[in-house]
């Protein structure tokens, strides 16, 4: 990879950070004084003087915006204004129920989505090509909230077998899992099928089926490693979903992750676990789409050998 | 193959032609127009149909309580009547009509959205196309930020900040998808420039505005159309699911996504009340994907 590539892909992402950073910044200052919403509108005027200097917000705007982005880096983002402790760790605590609980529908999404994709395609036109597409289909057709209720009320509510919410035990994973993963997969098995089959037209598999090469060979060696390379790059798009989704099914299983605090800080209007929240997603978003960048770069040696061409 | 060539030049003897023409005229027109599009069309139809005239076909007041008659099962279960064809709620309200003016509601956010994104979108992208430079590269960095957060945690922000309100919310609608448009256009925009038709009409003299709205908007409007026709489906989730977490249509309104999240507490007792909006949020938004589709497929092949 050369280093132009990889300079460019770096400035974008420093770019993108601070663009999010910013526009947190903008609206913030936009949506009224900070001061007036913590001490309430009725605060004497020398109270609301005194947390204005010592929030240093009498300084001019610019300066303001540097304290700002200073108090980011030394990882000061503020107090929840519900319990007062630090906003940092507020959403640290939930963090690893969601982390799982996103890490385990990945698994089933690809382990689902992806040899349903490739089947499909070579057996292109089939009855089985024509199932799975129309599950594919149903299953990013009907909105998540809507499949965990009816979820709950079958399995939870009507047959009772399945706990509705919480995060115990492994019971408790299997039906936000479902929720999340029936979306994500039907995506991926209808863009894994599109892939495969665009490669599946190109003319180094029929030159490779013509040499002689075994059927198996050709479909291992050829044309997974071609369709692998626009999968990666829905991935980055993939992550943004699976965080949208996971925000709706916490709230649906009351899932005690990252999720249900944010749509509950954004009800309180709990400024800085948000804004916490935010980052958090906003980091890894920019860390998921440059490792997809590089992976991207590594998997196709068109963009590897950049250099050598110009 | 020889077998069945021989059958078609039997089976088309005069006397047979005029019904194998019938058969031909309407594998033909199924062909262009799949029974699942027709269906799709039906659904959209019936549902637009309800929502232009919601207060003519609902039975009751939306917002009517009846307090004597709470959490009143369809009619075709026990303790259900014909009177609430799909039962009450918590506050005795009656489920049909609700749902009648939730679909007026979601439809109505989602149109207005897409409109506003369509038009915002567009003049971003005709604006990048034509003063190039710092204008072209703000915007293309605005589009990748754009694509950097889940709309949906934007959406949530923007709420959090300003507290939700129905303009506020309309306008975030708007938002959602602008990035799309602005791509779109631009391309199309600086393709369309170099084409003859419009260097002939700048040479003549006609202004920017007149060239863009005139001229090359008409010729990029089937992408365009396109989009919105893709992008509609997508709005209206994006409406549902921010009045289902309760941030988007606040109460009294009502809308799929709200009528869902406040079901969601009486599923124990009344699964109705959040069953049948999620119905009508499934089958719709199925129905727009499936013509949407269909859409880009007879206007645009090049977008598949």
């Amino acid at each position: 990879m050369s280093i132009s590539f990889l300079t460019q892909k770096f400035l974008r992402a420093f770019f993108t950070i601070w663009g999010i950073v910013t526009f947190v910044f903008i609206i913030l200052r936009m949506s009224g004084d900070p001061v007036l919403q913590i001490l309430g509108p009725d605060a004497a005027p020398d109270a609301i003087e005194m947390t204005r200097q010592a929030w240093g917000l009498d300084k001019p705007i610019w300066q303001q915006y540097l304290i700002y982005f200073m108090n980011l880096f030394k990882g000061d983002m503020g107090v929840s204004y519900l319990d007062g402790r630090d906003a940092m760790v507020i959403v640290g605590e939930r963090l690893p129920k969601t982390l799982s609980l996103m890490g385990i529908t990945a698994v089933i999404t690809f382990a689902i989505g992806i040899p349903a994709g490739v089947y499909a395609a070579l057996h292109r036109n089939s009855f089985v090509d024509r199932v799975t597409m129309s599950i594919a289909v149903m299953g990013f057709s009907i909105p998540n909230f809507f499949l965990g209720i009816l979820m709950i009320l079958l399995f939870s509510v009507t047959w009772n077998i399945l706990p509705s919410g919480g995060s115990e035990t492994w019971q408790h994973y299997i039906m936000p899992v479902i929720t999340m993963a029936t979306a994500e997969a039907g995506v991926f098995a209808r863009f894994t099928r599109s892939a495969m089959l665009e490669v599946l037209n190109q003319h180094y598999i029929r030159t490779a089926i013509a040499k002689g090469v075994p059927w198996s060979k050709v479909i291992r060696g050829h044309a997974l490693p071609n369709a692998a390379i626009p999968i990666v790059t829905i991935t980055g798009f993939f992550v943004g979903t699976l965080i949208a989704g996971g925000v709706i099914t916490e709230n649906v299983f009351a899932w005690p992750g990252v999720g249900r605090l944010l749509v509950d800080s954004v009800a309180n209007r709990d400024m800085a676990v948000v804004q916490v929240i935010i980052m958090l997603i906003a980091a890894s978003m920019v860390i998921t789409n440059l490792t997809i960048d590089l992976a991207y770069g590594w998997l196709d040696p068109r963009i590897r050998d950049l250099r050598a061409v110009g | 193959m020889t077998d069945k060539f021989k059958m078609a030049t039997l089976s088309s003897s005069p006397a047979n032609r005029p019904a194998e023409n019938r058969k031909k005229k309407l594998s033909r027109f199924f062909r262009r127009y799949p029974p699942l599009v027709m269906i799709s069309m039906l659904v959209l139809i019936a549902i637009i149909t309800v929502a232009i005239f919601a207060p003519d076909i609902a039975p009751f007041e939306y917002s009517k309580m009846d307090l004597r008659s709470r959490l009143q099962p369809p009619f075709w279960l026990e303790g259900g009547a014909f009177k609430h064809l799909l039962g009450t709620d918590d506050l005795g309200r009656d489920v049909l009509s609700r749902l009648i003016f939730s679909i007026r509601m979601s439809l109505l956010v989602a149109f207005i959205g897409t409109i506003i994104g369509a038009i915002l979108g567009t003049t971003i992208g005709f604006l990048a196309a034509h003063f190039g430079g710092w204008v072209d590269d703000a915007v293309m960095v605005a589009i990748d930020f754009q694509a950097a957060l889940p709309f949906m945690i934007i959406a949530l922000a923007v709420v959090a900040f300003f507290g939700s309100s129905i303009y506020l919310f309309i306008g975030l609608m708007g938002i959602y998808g602008w990035e799309r448009y602005a791509r779109i256009t631009r391309g199309l925009a600086l393709a369309a420039r170099t084409h003859g038709y419009a260097v002939a009409v700048t040479t003549l003299g006609a202004t920017p505005l007149r060239v863009y709205a005139r001229h090359i908007l008409p010729n990029i409007a089937s992408a365009l159309i396109v989009n919105m026709t893709l992008n509609f489906p997508g709005t209206v989730l994006m409406e549902t699911s921010l009045s289902f977490l309760g941030l988007g249509i606040q109460p009294p309104l009502t809308s799929l996504g709200n009528m869902l999240g406040f079901g969601r507490d009486y599923l124990t007792t009344a699964w109705w009340i959040a069953v049948f909006p999620g119905v009508v949020i499934f089958i719709a938004t199925l129905a727009m994907s499936l013509l949407g589709d269909w859409v880009r497929d007879r206007l645009d092949p090049t977008l598949k």
